[in-house]
């Protein structure tokens, strides 16, 4: 099938081209500039679908492969495909772009480098999931800092500069340090079996067949590598400081896909990478880890709940959440890493819902502090009632998405570490305190700040950038087996290399019926 | 096959160059004061130079071996390099056309030197014999201390030149040193015959020792490699801005051409040493260059610093001693000789009259009111500094993979580390341009051809090599081998 073998590249690029096509626009157009975007994103969205309607989900392997030599001489590839976990995330993606751009509807300045800005980044957060070469992946990973870095930098609040300039140097710092680790893979894989090559699956099965054999050393300062640039990704405390000031400045959009998709490749990198490339280091490091993602769930919820500034409150959370991920990851067991995944998804639609209805009512009042408002039930019903439910999803509601994902990841975690999983729920409690208790002061009671008297509810515009993510909110709560069966065969796949190191077979927690 | 003993064909690059440039001296005078002034015909004159120097490179690619008794070699090694500074020798010319206009100083014999310093730079990287090197050495130099001081009204050209004059001249005395003691200790001046004696037993090793250190040290003060780095700054800044672009890629190629050849060559019995001392110098160039480019305030100085911390990234690659690494060497010297000029291009358009608009803050807000400019500056200095999909990335992954290669994984570590220092400076330039308001409206830079012809062929090179490096790294794979053997 030839659309197979290409669907991945024209999923990846179609933004790209629409970057290009945009270029050619008038400045001065704006109505066609961000129309094109639009346009541009949502046929990436339609295009995708392709992927998970013809996904195989019986067959553990990727799929839609493509492998093309690229610089053969150096032995890389232009090698993609997917699996059950990478084609969720490449659909958050091409969700949350259109999502994004039209959030960006009011932009007028500048708007054709931020409409390009944004189709880039798009390219590049496809392209992270979809590599399956080792440095066609680091190309993508890096790619996706420039425009990124442009997002905040011209369009984000006061201190953008600094925000922008620290989020490239932070995430460039585990980047480069990762990429001594690939050539250094890159030469044991070649001196071992005299193939010199990037491809990720090819090292992999060098790895577990004991073709190449890494002495503990070696794991080590390689897990150590790769660990790095993920943990600052993530971001898993304490690599975490560069995120509140890139999520405070940045514009709405680029809010919602830093924190919908951008920090999903940190545990993405962790799932796909480090575990089952370096299992005994993963697994010897493992309960250190885990200790850093509970410290980061209770700190990130600790500190969110002191925040004047509800946007620093929602990227605080996010320090939260993203603990609980890499909590389940790190349990090893089948529930805890699919409650992970599941989780990814979560939070990329709950808070990206949430930084899109702080950035709406910011655009009303140019003002984020908590303090400035508190009624707004009684002038924007629609959106009170939207911003309740987006809440309760973030909370973790049963019956809302949140609650799918928190379970499992529980669930996983309890069945190796019981502490673990107690010390990690108190997070959940936190979240609940910290979430309800901005709702309370932001939505109900009486309007004591005169300037929020004449604030007009949301317009069809906005209720149809949230619209989808309501939607997802409830189908991915009440049908979790719809997305939860497709990435079966990959986790448990995933899972087996990494026990396999271990001598033992897939764990599970509990037996749950399914 | 044997090239016969004199063989026109083998030097006839240099040959037409030197044509050239005399042809343009000549021409001169017979123009009158006024059409002088405004004709660029003298600058397309030595563009035609180098595209005929160029074209009589073509027919070196099949061919190998030496002539003039061994003075002169011809091999895959020397026509990489000989393409490599036709091409910044066009591409200056390029950028000057426009330049001297602009400063009214039109001047013919500033084409004729720059077209005698390439044939200089030819010389060097096509010589098998250190005082034929020694010769193409100082033609080069000369024709670009002069072309430093080519504006000779302004205080800060004077100092460039005569800095890089009164050091360079000490260089050049290290350089002699070092041949007359080699010469002393093993009796000819011919690389081939030098390492031949090295076999000897009544050989001293004391001498070869000491040769070998004056030699490397006059070379590193040309490639202007730490701790011998200390005039750059100085004379990059003061010097006219083409002639910085040139002087930034040309003679520091030339410079690790000679090195490398003469190193690899002649002094097979300091091998094991070589790594160490290279990678000692390439972990200080990197950091010193990187570290202090960040506090620049000038463009053309910190692109200057930044020039340093590029000469570090080859010399890994020297350090790396395989064939790995001297691909990746000749491979970055071409990427950055695209992405580099194509950066001092847009540098010398907006320096307007007397180059003075070269702070960073002159180019606040360039991208909201030329955003073509703009974004071709930006798409360099993210090649400088090494964003994947750019030639820089390209060269500096060849770099580091020798390294890792060669197991100096600390000296990889070491560079991508100070290579996220220098993403520092060269984004603190997209600030300006993108994230500052406008201060001017930069209507006086005026794009004319020869400037968009230099674009292009910077952009073409700065991206192509970024996106498809294979094609010429096979050249520079190949080139390195035969040097190697």
């Amino acid at each position: 099938m030839e659309i197979d073998k290409l669907i991945l590249t024209i999923v990846t690029f179609t933004p790209a081209l629409g970057a290009l096509v945009l270029l050619l626009l008038s400045r001065k157009d704006t109505k066609a500039i961000r129309g094109l975007a639009l346009a541009v994103a949502v046929v990436t969205f339609l295009l995708s679908l392709h992927l998970i309607a013809h996904f195989d989900s019986t067959k553990p392997g990727f799929q839609f492969l493509i492998d093309v030599p690229w610089v053969a001489s150096a032995g890389i590839d232009y090698h993609m495909g997917i699996d059950g976990i990478s084609v969720y995330l490449i659909l958050l993606a091409t969700i949350l772009t259109p999502l994004a751009i039209l959030a960006s509807w009011s932009i007028s300045d500048r708007a054709k480098e931020y409409f390009i800005f944004m189709l880039l980044l798009e390219t590049g957060m496809i392209g992270v999931f979809a590599a399956l070469d080792l440095f066609l992946f680091y190309l993508f990973w890096e790619v996706m800092l420039i425009p990124m870095y442009f997002l905040i930098g011209v369009w984000g609040g006061e201190r953008r500069i600094y925000a922008a300039m620290k989020f490239v140097l932070f995430t460039m710092i585990g980047g480069v340090l990762m990429l001594i680790a690939i050539l250094a893979l890159y030469f044991m894989h070649g001196n071992a079996t005299g193939q010199f090559t990037f491809s990720y699956p090819t090292i992999l099965a060098a790895l577990t067949d004991k073709m190449l054999l890494l002495t503990p050393q070696e794991e080590l300062l390689l897990f150590l590598a790769f660990f790095l640039a993920f943990a600052i990704k993530v971001p898993l405390f304490p690599f975490h400081t560069w995120l509140p000031d890139a999520h405070v400045e940045a514009p709405t959009a680029g809010s919602v896909l830093l924190a919908g998709v951008l920090l999903k490749m940190g545990t993405y990198g962790l799932l796909r990478f480090s575990l089952p490339l370096f299992p005994n280091m993963s697994h010897l490091l493992g309960p250190l880890i885990s200790i850093l993602a509970i410290v980061g769930i209770i700190y990130g919820a600790l500190v969110a709940m002191v925040q004047p500034d509800m946007k620093k409150l929602v990227a605080y959370s996010s320090v939260s959440h993203l603990g609980f991920i890499v909590l389940g990851i790190f349990s090893f067991t089948a529930e805890g890493v699919e409650g992970a995944v599941y989780q990814m998804l979560n939070h990329g639609v709950s808070t990206g819902a949430l930084f899109l209805l702080v950035g709406m009512i910011y655009e009303r009042r140019h003002t984020r502090l908590i303090a400035d408002f508190g009624g707004i039930a009684n002038r924007m019903p629609v959106y009170a009632a939207v911003f309740l439910f987006v809440t309760l999803s973030s909370i973790g509601l049963p019956g809302l998405n949140g609650f799918v994902g928190e379970f499992l990841v529980l669930l996983g975690t309890f069945g190796v570490n019981p502490a673990h999983a107690a010390f990690a729920a108190t997070g959940v409690i936190l979240s609940a305190v910290y979430m309800l208790w901005m709702f309370q002061r932001v939505i109900w009671g009486e309007v004591t700040n005169s300037h929020n008297e004449s604030l007009i509810d949301i317009n069809g515009r906005e209720r149809l950038t949230l619209l989808p993510l309501m939607i997802l909110i409830v189908w991915m709560g009440v049908y979790s087996n719809h997305f939860l069966r497709p990435m079966d065969t990959s986790v448990a796949n995933l899972l087996s290399r990494v026990q396999a190191s271990q001598g033992n077979d897939v764990r599970t927690a509990v037996r749950v019926p399914r | 096959m044997n090239i016969p003993q004199v063989d026109l064909y083998s030097i006839l690059p240099v040959i037409v160059l030197s044509v050239f440039g005399i042809a343009i001296m000549v021409i001169e005078p017979f123009l009158s004061s006024k059409t002088r002034a405004g004709t660029s015909a003298l600058g397309w004159l030595a563009f035609a130079g180098t595209l005929v120097a160029g074209a009589a490179i073509v027919p070196m690619h099949s061919r190998s071996g030496q002539a003039y008794s061994g003075l002169w070699i011809v091999d895959e090694y020397s026509t990489f390099f000989h393409v490599l500074f036709v091409l910044i020798a066009s591409m200056t010319t390029l950028l000057s056309i426009d330049y001297l206009r602009r400063e009214k100083m039109n001047h013919a014999e500033y084409y004729a030197l720059l077209l005698f310093a390439t044939a200089g730079m030819l010389v060097m990287a096509g010589s098998n014999e250190l005082m034929m090197i020694f010769i193409g050495l100082e033609v080069l130099s000369i024709g670009t201390y002069v072309m430093a001081g080519f504006r000779r009204t302004d205080l800060r050209s004077n100092e460039s030149a005569l800095k890089y004059f009164l050091l360079g001249s000490f260089a050049s005395a290290f350089f002699l040193y070092g041949v007359a003691l080699i010469f002393g200790a093993t009796g000819s001046t011919n690389l081939i015959s030098i390492a031949a004696a090295m076999s000897r037993p009544d050989i001293q090793p004391g001498l070869v020792y000491l040769s070998a250190a004056l030699l490397l040290v006059a070379l590193c003060f040309k490639v202007a490699v730490a701790p011998f780095h200390i005039w750059a700054p100085d004379v990059y800044e003061g010097a006219p801005t083409p002639i910085t672009g040139f002087m930034s890629v040309g003679p520091k190629a030339a410079g690790f051409a000679v090195l490398f050849r003469i190193f690899i060559t002649a002094y097979p019995m300091i091998q094991d040493r070589w790594s160490d001392i290279m990678g000692v110098l390439a972990a200080l160039t990197m950091i010193l260059g990187n570290v202090i480019a960040i506090v620049q305030p000038n463009l053309k100085r910190m692109l200057a610093y930044s020039s340093i911390a590029h000469a570090g990234y080859i010399t890994v690659a020297f350090a790396a001693n395989n064939q790995q690494g001297g691909s990746a060497a000749l491979f970055y010297t071409l990427a950055y000789a695209a992405m580099n000029l194509g950066a001092f291009a847009i540098v010398t358009l907006l320096g307007r009259e007397r180059d003075e608009k070269t702070k960073l803050t002159d180019y606040a807000g360039l991208a909201w009111k030329r955003p073509g400019l703009a974004a071709l500056l930006s798409l360099f200095l993210l090649s400088l500094a090494g964003v994947p999909g750019t030639a820089g990335f390209a060269g500096k992954f060849f770099i580091f993979r020798s390294a890792v290669q060669a197991n100096h994984t600390g000296l990889a570590i070491i560079g991508v580390l100070t290579t996220v220092v220098s993403f520092y400076y060269y984004l603190y330039v997209i600030v300006q341009m993108y994230m500052r308001e406008p201060g001017e409206d930069f209507s006086d830079a005026r794009v004319t051809p020869a400037l968009v012809l230099a674009l292009l062929v910077a952009t073409t090179g700065t991206v192509y090599l970024g996106i498809l490096p294979g094609k010429l790294l096979e050249w520079t794979s190949a080139s390195a081998l035969h040097l190697l053997n």
